[in-house]
Formats: structure tokens, C-alpha cells, sequence
């Protein structure tokens, strides 16, 4: 915990690195990269067991529901849980463990963290209604060109930069 | 005679979700080694200090893009056995819109939030619970914006089918508008550097 943490790798590198690995994907399993997935498959999971009834009217739960699947054998979930994994073991190998609230200098560590929640919370509505996030459709759908995909890329960095003048005091 | 991959029909639900393991893995590895685990990195990308978000995104893209394309041409992939995410044209501009503001609230994407808790940022946890909660309560309640998420469906629907051009030359566009975008971040970058006196 205490050794000096490595520099970042050049992005660059890192970014050929990334686009290996989901070319590996689509040439073994035929698809790309996930995230926002496995968050609703396990939400479809948990809506299931804490209110079956009103899961099972649920149009979007019932497209997880379907396959009957449970979480733990869905692919989305097992490559998520193997980004933690690496991402964990990365970080611990570089040094950069690191118990901590990453914020701006002007946040208290509370506030930041409420608004890492409704920064979630807001990512998950916007996904569902995308189909995907910054993973599935930004660079899985970027990769094979699909027009929705580009659509999602370009409105997505074009609201962030529409909004994040209003919130600079979050991170400046 | 048909292309060797992918393996699809070949593999079973076990060794499908050893792969699955394998490449969340080795994706984790290079989003934790790029920085995108942290936080305050990626939001730089939002206030033009740190564009690391950009180069790793669009550097990932036109490699993946690429390989696709040289498989496919060389006879070793069979491209239409890939699954290409379908189009819905407003629901996605929309998604999008909202889950950009979501991303510079939250300072990290779904993916990068999982490496960032792993690493122990307790931000990058509390946006995967932020991000749990959204899409539970938006699936309970998926009522009132089950039409609209159905809209203008389009199906699959690829860039070099909308704009008539061949698949070969849309490659080459993103690839010189990445290259273009990744000069002006350099550019960016070195100013910022500047005005802060390092």
C-alpha cells in the first residue's frame, strides 16, 4: 500500500492495448465489450426476487428475464467481473491501491460522494434508453460503425461538455 | 468455404464464460493501466486538462475497426456472425444526452466505475450502486417510456450503408477524424500545461 505508484501508461498504448482485447471478443465470441449489461441483468435478478410480480410486468426485465439465465452464468456479468479483477490486481501490482474518495479540491469527500451516485444513477436511465454505455455502444458499436452507436458517442461527449461548465466546481 | 471465426457455434456455455473471465480480465488490465480508474483523470477530459478519456476511446476503436475489417477481407472472420448492436435512433440520441450529464457527474463510465472500486476508490463503488438503483428503477417503472424507447427503430444500420459510401473508405474517414482529433488534444494538453507553469 505504501510502495510509490507507477506513472499511467501512454494512452495511446493502452488505447491499442483496449482495442486488442475487443477484437479478441468479437473473433472468439463473435461480440464485443459490456457494462451497463451486466447492471441490468442483475437488477432484473434482484427485481425478481423482491417483487416478482410487478418484475414480471416490467417490459425491460422480462428481455432479461427471458433467456433464463441466471446472473452468475450471464457473459456480460463474468467479463464484469473479471474487469474488477484485473482492474483490482492492476492497480495493486502498479501501486495504486489506493483507499480513497477521488474529488475535486473543493469537495467534501460526502458531497462527492453523492454525486457519484446521481452521476450512476443518471448513467443508468440514459442507458437503458441507449442500449448500452460508453462500453457496448461507444466501443463495441464504434468498432463495427453501427450509426446508433455514433449517435450515442457524439451525444453523449456533446452533453458532457454542455454541462460540465455548470459543475466545475466539482472537480476545479 | 466459410471463415474459421468466430467460434460461436462451437463453444459451450463453460468455456464461452472462461473467455467471458479472460477478456474482463485483460479489459480491466488496460482501462486500470490507461488511468481510466481514476476519477479525477477522466474528468479532465471535460475540462480540457487531461484528454486521456479521447486517445484511449478513439486509439481502441480504430484498432478494433481495423482488425475487423482485415479479418474479414483475409477470409478469417466471418463478419456477419459478429452481433452489431441495432439502431433506435431517437432513444439513443437521448440515452446519450443523458448519460453524458450522468458521466461528468459521476466522473466515471460503468466500466471504468468497476476498475476504480477495485482499486478502491469508494467513488468508483458508489457509482456502481448509483448506477445499480438508475436501471432497477427505470426498469421497475419502465411504463411510461417503454414507447418512446422503441422508437425509430431502424435495426442493424452501419455508417457506410447511411451514407453510401464502401465500408474500406468509411475506415479510412474515422480513422483521419481520430488522428485529426487526437493533434488537437496534443495541442490542448500542451497549452494547459503551459498556463499552469510546468
Amino acid at each position: 500500500m505504501s510502495r510509490p505508484a507507477q506513472p499511467y501508461a501512454d494512452p495511446y498504448f493502452a488505447g491499442v492495448g483496449l482495442g486488442l482485447v475487443l477484437l479478441g471478443a468479437f473473433v472468439l465470441v463473435g461480440r464485443g465489450l459490456g457494462a451497463s449489461g451486466a447492471f441490468a441483468s442483475a437488477a432484473s435478478e434482484v427485481a425478481t426476487v423482491v417483487a416478482p410480480a410487478q418484475a414480471a410486468k416490467s417490459p425491460y426485465f422480462a428481455r432479461y428475464l427471458a433467456d433464463g439465465v441466471p446472473p452468475w452464468r450471464d457473459w456480460l456479468v463474468v467479463e464484469l467481473l473479471g474487469v474488477a479483477i484485473g482492474g483490482g490486481v492492476s492497480a495493486w501490482l502498479a501501486g495504486r491501491m489506493r483507499r480513497t474518495v477521488e474529488r475535486g479540491p473543493r469537495l467534501s469527500g460526502r458531497t462527492r460522494l453523492a454525486f457519484a451516485f446521481a452521476g450512476g444513477g443518471t448513467m443508468g436511465l440514459g442507458a437503458v434508453l441507449a442500449r448500452g454505455c460508453t462500453s457496448g455502444q461507444a466501443l463495441t458499436g464504434g468498432a463495427l460503425l453501427s450509426l446508433g452507436s455514433w449517435v450515442f458517442i457524439c451525444a453523449a461527449f456533446a452533453a458532457a461538455y454542455a454541462v460540465a461548465p455548470l459543475l466545475r466546481r466539482l472537480w476545479t | 468455404m466459410s471463415a474459421p471465426l468466430p467460434l460461436v457455434g462451437i463453444l459451450g456455455e463453460r468455456s464461452s464464460l472462461a473467455i467471458a473471465l479472460v477478456i474482463g480480465l485483460a479489459f480491466g488490465t488496460a482501462l486500470e493501466r490507461a488511468g481510466l480508474g481514476s476519477a479525477r483523470k477522466l474528468a479532465g477530459q471535460f475540462y480540457l486538462t487531461d484528454f486521456a478519456v479521447l486517445k484511449v476511446m478513439f486509439s481502441a476503436i480504430i484498432t478494433a475497426m481495423l482488425g475487423l475489417f482485415w479479418l474479414g477481407r483475409l477470409g478469417v472472420l466471418d463478419l456477419a456472425q459478429v452481433y452489431v448492436p441495432e439502431t433506435f435512433l431517437v432513444p439513443q440520441l437521448a440515452g446519450g444526452v443523458i448519460f453524458g450529464a450522468g458521466f461528468v457527474l459521476a466522473g466515471l463510465c460503468p466500466g471504468t466505475s468497476c476498475v476504480a472500486a477495485a482499486s478502491g476508490r469508494i467513488d468508483g463503488a458508489m457509482t456502481m450502486l448509483g448506477m445499480f438503483a438508475g436501471v432497477l428503477a427505470t426498469g421497475a417503472w419502465f411504463g411510461p417510456i417503454a414507447g418512446f424507447a422503441q422508437r425509430t427503430a431502424l435495426g442493424v444500420r452501419r455508417l457506410p450503408d447511411v451514407v453510401h459510401v464502401s465500408y474500406g473508405t468509411t475506415i479510412f474517414a474515422v480513422v483521419a477524424a481520430a488522428l485529426g482529433a487526437f493533434y488537437i488534444a496534443e495541442r490542448i494538453e500542451r497549452r494547459a500545461r503551459h498556463e499552469v507553469g510546468t
